[in-house]
């Protein structure tokens, strides 16, 4: 008996900590979505009104479809061009340690040094000074010049400088399992008379699929709670990028902490859906190739 | 010679879609540096697009001494180090504990804080920030704690797979030389998970070093302030003095670059850590 509660002392710490900051919130976050709460005067409950709220606001829907539209360019710009390069570093000898390393410095520097880094790069006058569009004009490419961070392309723009911080992190995934498919197959395939072409398709992409659909979840479920980053590049643009963590964000400055809490469980809820649904279908998929999951 | 000619230009075009991206992950850093040694004068003349002549740390001066960024770093380095110290022992007292000793519901609360690391939060940061001004804990106490408690559940699994893994022959030794647990766990223990704690320290530095939401919500206060949200602030109060700006985003990036091409492996396996989990 004193021997388990002397075992069991060795998880209390670890225990009292998460009970105060992941259970209690995790519960309160359930309360408080059902209150109204400023966090002054005692709250007062109010049943669905905060959902109802968040259901038929413009601002939370605008700022969903903007953090969708981001997730679009991250799954399909950013991975793309993660798997490119990882198949291109898999293939060459020299300078392979110089581009991991390289591609790799962006994941590691924090979203606001980034987002303030690249404000100062793009933004126009008068804020800025229009470093970029001078970039191009000396170097023969004038004609390509753009506000960058105005109306007609900041959204497009923060998902490409989204996609430009994260592809490193999707890359260094892509090539660890590139490198663990057995070389003795691609041998076998060549000897076979396979192509490039055909060793891609029968071999990489389906030995590739576990990886893939773990890179696709991890990118929707960061992209959709990205923020700092967007915050430090646009500041929102006037709607333009708004996303859903930024409007929780600013509800709670506010002291709306009810419908900023409403907002959280329905992103959250939504994106546990989306992580189900992805895992299922890899399932199937792997199922279908044949490939053994894990 | 044909089939040799066709494999050195696919080798050149390789190479030199590499090096392009190459070039525009490292072009933007180049640029913030060049431009922090130029006064406003020179940076408006050629946009920071020519080499600055000399470097000239009056803008790191100002920087530093006078924005305050000397404080914002130092807190940086304080909230970091105590939190990564204390989920260092908080986690692998608790890791060795559900990999090696018995005790009621183990696996239960083991699943619990499996749990905690699937289930995403975006509003996390909600809850988190009335309890703490619940408790009047809006301070660099509560900040840690908060911190510690983000980086605990991932902390814990990597530790108690790894000492999964390793054979118990020296634990058993050191007991039957009359050791108690807990010293098994500092003697034994702990040198044993060495390789798995790198990972857990860098994967937790980083994580706080480069915090953001919970930090902007908590201090308003600039002596307690963190590099982020200092850099935040300066930035909009500052907005036209880019010269400023680009020394202080230098400051806040080179120790970090440094330290990362110092030490590459172990950033990369401790920024992927979370991925090995899915």
């Amino acid at each position: 008996m004193k021997d388990k509660a002397v075992n069991f002392s060795f998880i209390v710490p670890a225990l009292v900590i998460f009970t105060l900051f992941w259970i209690y919130p995790f519960f309160y976050t359930f309360i408080l979505a059902f209150q109204e709460n400023d966090l002054i005067s005692a709250p007062k409950f109010i049943g669905l009104s905060n959902f109802r709220l968040v259901f038929t606001s413009g601002d939370w829907w605008s700022s969903m479809y903007n953090g969708g539209f981001i997730t679009l360019w991250a799954l399909t710009f950013q991975n793309i061009l993660a798997l490119t390069l990882a198949l291109a570093v898999d293939r060459v000898i020299r300078l392979r340690k110089f581009y991991k390393v390289v591609f790799f410095i962006l994941p590691v520097l924090s979203e606001i040094i980034i987002g303030l880094l690249m404000k100062q790069f793009l933004v126009s006058e008068p804020v800025g000074r229009d470093v970029f569009n001078h970039l191009l004009n000396s170097v023969g490419l004038g004609f390509l010049a753009h506000d960058w961070l105005g109306t007609a392309h900041v959204r497009m723009i923060t998902a490409i400088v989204h996609c430009w911080k994260g592809f490193g992190w999707a890359f260094i995934i892509f090539l660890a399992g590139l490198q663990s498919i057995p070389e003795q197959l691609y041998e076998a395939a060549r000897i076979d008379g396979a192509g490039a072409w055909h060793c891609f398709t029968k071999i990489t992409m389906p030995l590739l699929m576990p990886v893939v659909t773990l890179v696709v979840v991890l990118t929707i479920l960061g992209t959709m709670q990205a923020f700092a980053m967007i915050l430090a590049l646009t500041g929102g643009a006037g709607g333009l990028t708004t996303v859903p963590v930024m409007v929780i964000y600013d509800h709670l400055r506010h002291n709306i902490a009810g419908l900023a809490a409403a907002e959280g469980l329905v992103l959250g809820v939504i994106l546990v859906a989306v992580s189900f649904t992805m895992f299922f279908i890899s399932k199937k998929i792997r199922e279908k190739y044949g490939v053994l999951p894990g | 010679m044909y089939y040799r000619a066709k494999k050195v230009i696919t080798l050149i075009v390789i190479h030199a879609f590499l090096l392009s991206v190459a070039l525009s992950c490292i072009f933007p850093f180049l640029w913030m540096m060049n431009v922090s040694f130029k006064s406003p004068q020179e940076f408006n003349a050629d946009y920071g697009l020519k080499l600055a002549r000399h470097l000239n740390l009056e803008n790191y001066k100002e920087v530093i001494f006078k924005a305050g960024f000397l404080r914002y770093f130092l807190n940086s380095v304080f909230y970091t180090f105590i939190t990564v110290v204390l989920i260092v022992f908080i986690a692998s007292l608790a890791a060795y504990a559900f990999s090696r000793l018995k005790f009621p519901a183990k696996n239960v609360i083991f699943y619990m804080f499996l749990a905690a690391m699937m289930i995403p939060l975006p509003a996390g940061f909600v809850p988190v920030y009335i309890l703490l001004k619940q408790l009047h804990l809006l301070n660099r106490t509560g900040y840690v704690l908060a911190m510690t408690n983000m980086g605990l559940s991932l902390s814990i699994y990597l530790l108690k797979t790894f000492f999964d893994q390793l054979s118990r022959d020296l634990e058993d030794a050191a007991r039957i030389d009359g050791c108690n647990k807990i010293r098994i766990w500092w003697h034994v223990g702990i040198p044993l998970v060495a390789p798995a704690l790198s990972v857990v320290v860098i994967f937790n530095a980083l994580n706080v070093w480069n915090e953001f939401v919970l930090a902007s919500l908590m201090f308003t206060n600039n002596n307690i302030m963190p590099l982020q949200v200092g850099l935040m602030e300066f930035s909009n109060r500052m907005v036209t003095q880019h010269t400023l700006i680009m020394a202080a985003l230098t400051v806040a990036a080179l120790p970090i670059i440094l330290l990362y091409i110092k030490m590459q492996k172990q950033f990369v396996r401790g920024l992927t850590a979370g991925a090995v989990v899915g």
